[in-house]
Formats: C-alpha cells, structure tokens, sequence
C-alpha cells in the first residue's frame, strides 16, 4: 500500500523533501548488511510505499548503479540521454508563496536519483503572514478544490491508497491553518484512510510571537479530523545536533535532515509479525493499530538511537542489549536523547492497591505509557529480548501489556547505521510541551493581544475558548493516565 | 511573489525615495548576474519594452528590457522632483508616475492635507490605481514622507487615506521622519501631530525616524573610517558616495549619507520576501506578529552593522558583537532607548551567512537584559535570508514594539501644546477650507489616547497581577 505525502509551507516542504532524500539515500545504500534479496525486498516494498515509477525525458547526469551515497555519486556519474524511469514521490506539495516550492522541486530533480511529479504542486502569490485564521477561512475553502484535485490524483496512482501523511508546523500560518483545513478535508473526501499528521513543534523562545496562538487553534483542530498526531520538537532536535552531531553552527538543514532520519526509522519497511514473510503493506495502519487505542490519546512522541556524525559510524559499535536498556529508560524518563538520561528514575512498585487513575503513588517524572513500539534495524535483531518494555508498570491498566507493546523488525540495516532502534510511544511524552503551550497562549489571550489579528480573518474568540477547551480536555486526560 | 508600491511624498520622502532606487538597482544587480527579470526584481521594479515608444506592454519573463520603478512620486514643488528626473536615474522612473504642483505647501499641514489632497484626489487615485494594476498581486504600500513639513505631513497622510479607502487589503506601511526639537520650521509640532492622527488611524505599521539619530549614526560610520585603526578603504560602490558612482568619502548632500539609511532600512525590511532563505518573513507577517494592538503599530528599527551602511571594507566582527548592538542606543533610528522600556513583541531579520543556532544563541544570550511585556515573554519573530546586502557577509534589523517611543510622542505633544495655548501661527490653518479648531482638538486627543496606552502597559507591565488561571476540566 502507498502513503500519500503532502507537503504544507515552507517547514512542511523542507522536512518533505528531506525525507525522501533520507529513503531513497538508504534504499541506494550499500550498508544495507543484509543478503541481495533482502535488499531487493526492501527496496520494492519502500518503492511502493514512497514513489512510483515515471519515465523522465532526456535528463542528463543519471547514476545507473547504486552507490555510497549521494556525495559518492559524483564519481559514477554517466552521461545518459536516454529517458530512465526516475522514481517520482508521492507528493503534493502546497505553499501559499511560490519560493520555497520551486526550491524544493529545482533539487530535488538535481539529485538525479528521484523527483517530484511537476504538476503535483499548488502555490499561490501571497503567504499566509503567520496567520492561522488567514491559512484556515481564507486560503483553505479558497483553494480547496484545487488541492483536493491534486491529492485525488496522487490518490489514483497508488495501486492500493495506505493513507495520507502530512507535514507542517504549527508556528505560521500556511502549515498550520491550510494544513488543520486540509486534514479536514481528507477526513470528508477520504472517511475510511488513515490519517497521520506530522507536526513541527516550535522552539519555546519564539520563532514566531503568535505561534502559542497558531499552535493552539492546529492542534484542536487536527485532533478532531487526523488519527495521531507524530510530533517533532526543534529544540529538543536542535540539542541532538548541537551535543550528539556535533554541529557547530546549526542550520535548518541539519535540523531538517536528522528529523527526515527519525521518520526515514519509522516508516522504511519492516516485518510487522513475528516470522512474516513479507514487509508489511500497511505502515499507517499498522501504526494506528498498535498506538491509538482511544481517540481521546493521539499524541505520539519518537525517539531514535544512536545517533553521531556520520563519520563516528566506522568507529562505533552497538549491541542490542544496550540499545534497549538505553531507549526502555528514554522512555520511562521521557528523555529526549541519549545523553542526559536520568537513571534515577524507575517504574512504580506493582502490587501496590490504589488504581493508576489516581497517580498519586507514582513516582515524579515517570511517564506513564499508553503503547509502544519499538523497531529494530540490522544484524541479529531476530534474538533480541525486549522482555523489559512488556513490565506492565510502565503501561496504564487498560490495555495488556502485549497489547500494548509491539516490535517491527528487519534485518536490512538503516542508512548507515549497523543497527538502530526506534521508539513510537504515545505516552506523557508530550505533556509538558503541551501544557506548556497551552498556558503561555492562554497567558497571551487573557490581555486580548493580537485577537484582532484574527478576528480580521474571521476567527472569534469563542472559537480560541472551543481550542482552549478541547486541548485542557487532552491535558487532563493525558495527566491523569 | 508580491509587489510593493512606493509613494514618496514631499520634498523629505522623494530623496529619501531617490537613495531607495538606486540602492535598490544595486543590490538587485550584484545578486542578478545574468540579467534575467526574475522574481525578486518584480517586487519593485516593472520590465518594460520601451522600443516601441513610450510605455510598452509589461514583460513577465526573459531578459531585463527597460526597469521602471512601481512607485509615485509626488512633491508640491517641483525642485526635489525634476533633480531626480534629470539625474542618472532619470530612467527608472515613468513620466506618467509624476504629480507635482509650482508652489509648494508652505509648511502647512492644512495646505497639504486639505486644499492639495482635495485638488489632487482624483489624479492620485487614477495613478494608484494604473501602479496597482500592473502588479500581479500587489501586497504592500510604502509611504516615505517626513512629519513637519507641508507636502510630506499633510498631503502624505492624505495619500494614506485614500490608500485605505481605495485598497483596504493592501498593508500600509509608513516610514516618517519626525521633526527634531530643533527643527527649524516652527510649525513643524502642528504638522507632527495633526499628520499623527492619521497615521494612528490608518497605517498598518509606522517606522519613526528620528534625524538626530541618523545623524549620529553617520557621525560614527565618519569616525570609524577616519580613525584608521580598521584600514577602511571606501568601496567602489560604496553607498555614501554621491549618485554619480564616483568614490568619495565626503558626500555631496547633506542628507544623502543619513538617507541611505533610510533607504537601507527599506532594503532590508523587505529582502526576505524578495530574495529566499531557510525562514522566510514575509511583510505581512512582520505586521501580524509585531502589532497586538490595532493603535500601536509603531516599530522603532535599529541597522547593524553600521559599516554595511557606508560599506566600508571592515573586517567582519563577532556575529555575536552584530546582535548586542542592535539594542544599543547609537544604534537606533530614533532617539529612544529600547532596552530600558518594555518590549511587546521583537523581529530579527538577519540577512547572509548566519545560521538558526546563531540567532539561537544571541536571543538566549540577550534575553534577561531586556523587559518584555508579561504575556509576550518570548516575543521574538525570526527571519532568516540568504543573501546578504551588497558587499558583505551578513547584517541584521531589529524591528522592536517598544514603550520607548512614548517620551519621542510626549515631547511632540508638549512641543504642540506649546504653541497651541498661544494660538501661535493657527490662523495660516484655520483659514484653509475644510480646516477646524476641532481637527487641533481631536488631533492631539488622538495622540493623548496613544500615550495613555503606552502608559498604561508601563505601568503594569501589560498583565494582571497573577497569572490567569486556567480553564478547569471536570474529570
């Protein structure tokens, strides 16, 4: 089954397009440390799920063999006149201002090694200005039809439609309010598909002064129509770049690539069962299944270890004994990275009387959990014991350990990493960036700053006061757990 | 991509206009090698096929033909207005784009606003609207005038409200210079403030200079190039010299060097939406984030670094040195010290090789030295642009909502009071048709309330006492 991608504004097209960069890099990796069919096997199901097949007329520089990589390519370029099927993305790509669109689309094509559909693209003159209310009551029932156009066609190429993966932050205006209007719209136009949002959370010293405001209105709204919301914080990816990357002057770029790696761990190929035979065929499907029990609780959190500057990769060795270890305490002390980990803490005693509703007898900074899962990439992952993430203290009372606890695995190793381990937890991960949102925005609306802003766009104050509500609600919900 | 429109108005506006251009035409040269109309240019510049005689169709694409100007030029004397058009950048602008008038406004809001603006009406409107339609989608209106005078203050404000009447969606973004205490026309706090008024009512954004200021500024670029401690050599096309192109350090006009600091204020502000970079800012998200209050929409700007206004061969400075002074007092456009009042919200727009972690790093690094507002703590609006300004690596524009304009609007309305209580000079108004005691009146209790707000947010620092408290859900 094929996921379609759609792009919104300027982060959701610069973290797309770095994604597809970070798939088909690792699908043309040699370091796939697996047998040939292995690879061939990975390879179809990713080139299903990802892209399909175009012919290309004429495009000069073609790499005919897979390499090292994209920088290596450079050395087996062939000149190549002839058309060559190119893999194009299952992409629609919408920005209300045409600059950042036109960038994305002019390298990706540069690459050579896969492109965007030409047409698959909307953008218009002016931006949003930061404006949700502009995003959502202007730009989204203005252009509705033609981005609903673009999706349906993407829609039609895919043999069999997986469902729908969008990305955007929740700071501006474009990817937060088209894009909280556009997921509206593929929940009508699309009842049965799965849905999942990827959302940019914003640094918390502003990159945007109304982004409490913006972010706020995206997630209410994106709770009511998505299935589960998968969310990035820049900070938190900023330190991974500054302290495990080792990145000295850090830009959008490095932020964007090590983002792309995260998703490119999730949603490569995997072997959902225990001894399957094939690569699932249904990511997002799986993923919902195993993450989001209840609809009240959508918010998923990821981590991802190791992660190092590419060439620290020769020099390093892993085990999977300490990769769990390391991501089970990630998990139980909610850190957002491998360094730092508090060791103190630990699950709360089993046996003790009172219900888990009542989280008195839980120790501070335990995060309780709702689901897991965890994937495996590389060598030997078929002999791991991942006995320590089924301890039922880790979990709320409702769902059984094995239920709510899954592993996908491979053998195939992932871009350059002999083996890494991700973690999808739909947890309390993100209760604290939440509530803290929730109360600066809060803060900021008790003065009636720049409500004008938004009621010039026809957004009122009942419609912050719904918002406020119906994230208060998830805030409480998940504090409770 | 958009387009802005730039309406000068009044002797001040026009050359300030003029150093605009032809900044303009240089910055967009050094980035576009290969002579092709592009994006960017069209922001601010038409591409015209003047072979065929006067004003050809517009071309979208291709090679550059002819480039004119989108902008209005108006002045009620033709001095300022025929230097320009017998200048060398005589062709940038169309003969149609012109509105001029013999006998000047005599320092005289009244003159300006009510018998020019009434006179001129229709000829402004249809002129606006042949700019307007040559645009593809026309997003801002910058309006360059000073306050004290005649023409600038009374007929500029007028513009400004037709601006409004004619198209409300199109952002209004005034820059005004303000009279100095010592300026030489008296009546020049009758002007401020009458011209005031309209601009609290009908601009998006207003960005007050302030010539002392800008004077100062060129002060300090004079010092570091002749303090030869930093073997400054003044660049072939350095923007302090005349229009010309010649290199010269003394500048022909005294007003020449403080303009292109003006003008540079323009360039910058709008090089994110023109040229791209890895965080975009737009100008209407620079009107969105940086206005909570419809009335205080007043930015105070500060440019660093300084040599990037008279582009001398400097070598570059800690990035971080860049940052703190944009909050320093020299720094600023106007007199006023931002970093002793309140901030109610703060824009970087950094402009050249600096990264996100940079700009990271200098907030968190500037942060507890600066005041901001209860409910805006973190008030800070990014932008980044990769390409930086003529001649150099990187440079950046702080644009601050700032209580620190309050004790420049208080002096104006004691300045105003002043006269006011002597009834001195109110006859060469009152005697204009149209004019009243109680445009005076409404006026100066216009820039009252604008105080008073200001005040207000001073005093409480803009929130209640305790933090409010949070919807409660029952569980």
């Amino acid at each position: 089954m094929s996921i379609v991608t759609v792009q919104l504004g300027q982060c959701g097209n610069q973290i797309g397009h770095e994604v597809f960069n970070a798939i088909c890099s690792d699908v043309h990796s040699t370091h796939g440390l697996c047998s040939k069919k292995e690879n061939e096997s990975y390879h179809d199901a990713c080139k299903e799920r990802f892209f399909s097949e175009k012919e290309s007329e004429g495009t000069a520089f073609k790499c005919l063999f897979p390499t090292e990589g994209l920088v290596s390519s450079l050395i087996q370029i062939r000149f190549c006149f002839s058309s060559y099927p190119v893999p194009v993305a299952r992409a629609v790509l919408v920005d209300m201002e045409p600059k950042v669109i036109s960038q994305t689309l002019s390298i990706a094509a540069r690459s050579g090694y896969w492109k965007y559909d030409d047409r698959s693209h909307f953008c218009q003159k002016q931006g949003s200005g930061n404006n949700w209310a502009n995003g959502y009551s202007v730009h989204g029932p203005r252009h509705k039809e033609v981005i609903m156009n673009l999706v349906q066609k993407e829609a039609e190429k895919c043999d069999r439609l997986g469902g729908f993966f969008t990305i955007m932050s929740m700071a501006g205006g474009t990817g937060s309010g088209l894009g909280a209007f556009v997921t509206q719209c593929l929940r009508d136009n699309f009842p049965t598909s799965f849905i999942l949002n990827h959302v940019i959370w914003p640094y918390g010293t502003g990159e945007v002064i109304v982004q409490n405001y913006n972010s706020v209105l995206t997630l209410s709204h994106l709770y009511q129509s998505s299935d589960a919301l998968l969310v990035h914080e820049n900070d938190v990816i900023h330190k991974i770049c500054a302290q495990l990357m080792n990145i000295k002057q850090i830009s959008f770029r490095d932020v964007n690539q090590v983002i792309a790696h995260q998703l490119g761990s999730v949603f490569q190929p995997t072997y959902t069962a225990e001894g399957g035979l094939h690569y699932s065929r249904n990511p997002l499907g799986d993923l919902m299944e195993t993450l989001v029990p209840h609809p009240e609780f959508k918010m998923l959190g990821l981590r991802n270890i190791p992660q190092m500057p590419e060439n620290s990769l020769a020099y390093s060795t892993f085990s999977w004994p300490g990769l769990i270890k390391h991501l089970r305490q990630m998990l139980i002390a909610n850190a957002k990275m491998e360094e730092g980990i508090d060791w103190q803490v630990q699950p709360p005693r089993l046996g003790s009387s009172i219900p888990s509703s009542h989280s008195t007898n839980k120790p501070l900074h335990f995060n309780t959990s709702i689901a897991n899962l965890v994937i495996l990439r590389g060598k030997d992952m078929q002999s791991v014991d991942l006995g320590s993430f089924q301890d039922p203290s880790l979990y709320t009372s409702w769902l059984s350990p094995q239920d709510a606890f899954n592993t996908w695995k491979t053998p195939r190793a992932f871009n350059k990493y002999e083996k890494s381990a991700s973690l999808v937890s739909n947890s309390q991960f993100l209760l604290k960036p939440l509530d803290d949102v929730v109360g600066k925005a809060w803060n900021m609306f008790a003065s009636k700053a720049y409500i004008h802003q938004y009621t010039k766009f026809g957004i009122e104050e009942e419609d912050f006061l719904d918002s406020f509500t119906a994230l208060e609600q998830v805030i409480s919900s998940y504090t409770v757990l | 991509m958009t387009q802005s429109v730039v309406v000068q108005v009044g002797q001040c506006g026009n050359q300030v206009g003029c150093r605009f251009w032809d900044l303009a035409l240089r910055e967009h040269a050094a980035v576009n090698k290969k002579g092709i109309y592009d994006e960017a240019l069209s922001s601010f510049f038409r591409n015209v096929d003047t072979r065929s005689g006067g004003d050809g169709p517009d071309i979208y694409k291709g090679k550059i033909c002819s480039l004119k100007a989108r902008a209005l030029l108006i002045d009620m004397e033709e001095g300022v207005v025929n230097e320009i058009l017998q200048g060398p950048l005589r062709d940038v602008f169309d003969s149609k784009q012109l509105i001029t008038d013999v006998s000047g406004s005599g320092n005289n809001w009244a003159v300006g606003h009510k018998l020019y603006g009434y006179q001129y009406r229709e000829n402004i409107v249809e002129k606006l609207r042949k700019t307007a339609e040559h645009c593809d989608c026309l997003q801002c209106f910058f309006i360059i005038h000073s306050m004290g005078g005649g023409t600038g203050s009374g007929l500029g404000t007028f513009v400004l409200n037709v601006l409004e009447d004619e198209f409300p969606e199109v952002y209004r973004f005034v820059t005004s210079v303000y009279p100095s205490g010592e300026d030489d026309v008296i009546t020049s706090p009758y002007n401020s403030v009458l011209a005031m008024k309209e601009l609290n009512e009908h601009a998006d954004c207003v960005l007050p200079i302030e010539n002392e200021s800008l004077f100062d500024i060129v002060n300090k670029i004079h010092q570091m190039i002749n303090s030869g401690k930093l073997g400054s050599t003044v660049k072939q096309n350095s923007l302090v010299t005349s229009s010309a192109g010649s290199a010269k350090t003394v500048q022909e006009k005294p007003f020449d060097a403080m303009n292109n600091i003006i003008a540079n204020l323009l360039l910058n502000l709008t090089s994110s939406a023109r040229f791209e970079g890895s965080l975009n800012m737009d100008l209407n998200e620079i009107s969105m984030n940086l206005v909570p209050f419809p009335r205080l929409h007043y930015l105070v700007s500060s440019l660093t670094p300084l040599y990037t206004l008279a582009d001398v061969n400097v070598p570059s400075r800690r990035l971080d040195q860049m940052f703190s002074d944009a909050f320093s007092r020299d720094h600023q456009l106007i007199q006023a010290d931002p970093k002793h009042s309140l901030y109610l919200a703060c824009a970087l727009l950094v402009r050249g090789n600096v990264q996100v972690s940079d700009l990271r790093r200098n907030i968190e690094r500037l942060k507890p030295s600066l005041h901001f507002v209860s409910w805006n703590q973190e008030g800070w609006k990014t932008g980044l642009c990769s390409v930086p300004p003529v001649g150099h690596s990187h440079s950046l524009l702080a644009l601050a909502n700032n209580t620190c304009v309050k004790p420049t609007f208080i002096e104006l309305k004691d300045r105003f009071m002043k006269l006011y209580k002597k009834k001195a000079h109110l006859h060469h108004y009152l005697h204009i048709d149209g004019m009243e005691q109680s445009c005076f009146s409404e006026a100066i209790s216009s820039l009252s309330d604008l105080i008073e707000e200001y005040n207000e947010l001073d005093a409480t620092k803009g929130g209640p006492r305790t933090d409010p408290s949070r919807l409660k859900i029952a569980v």
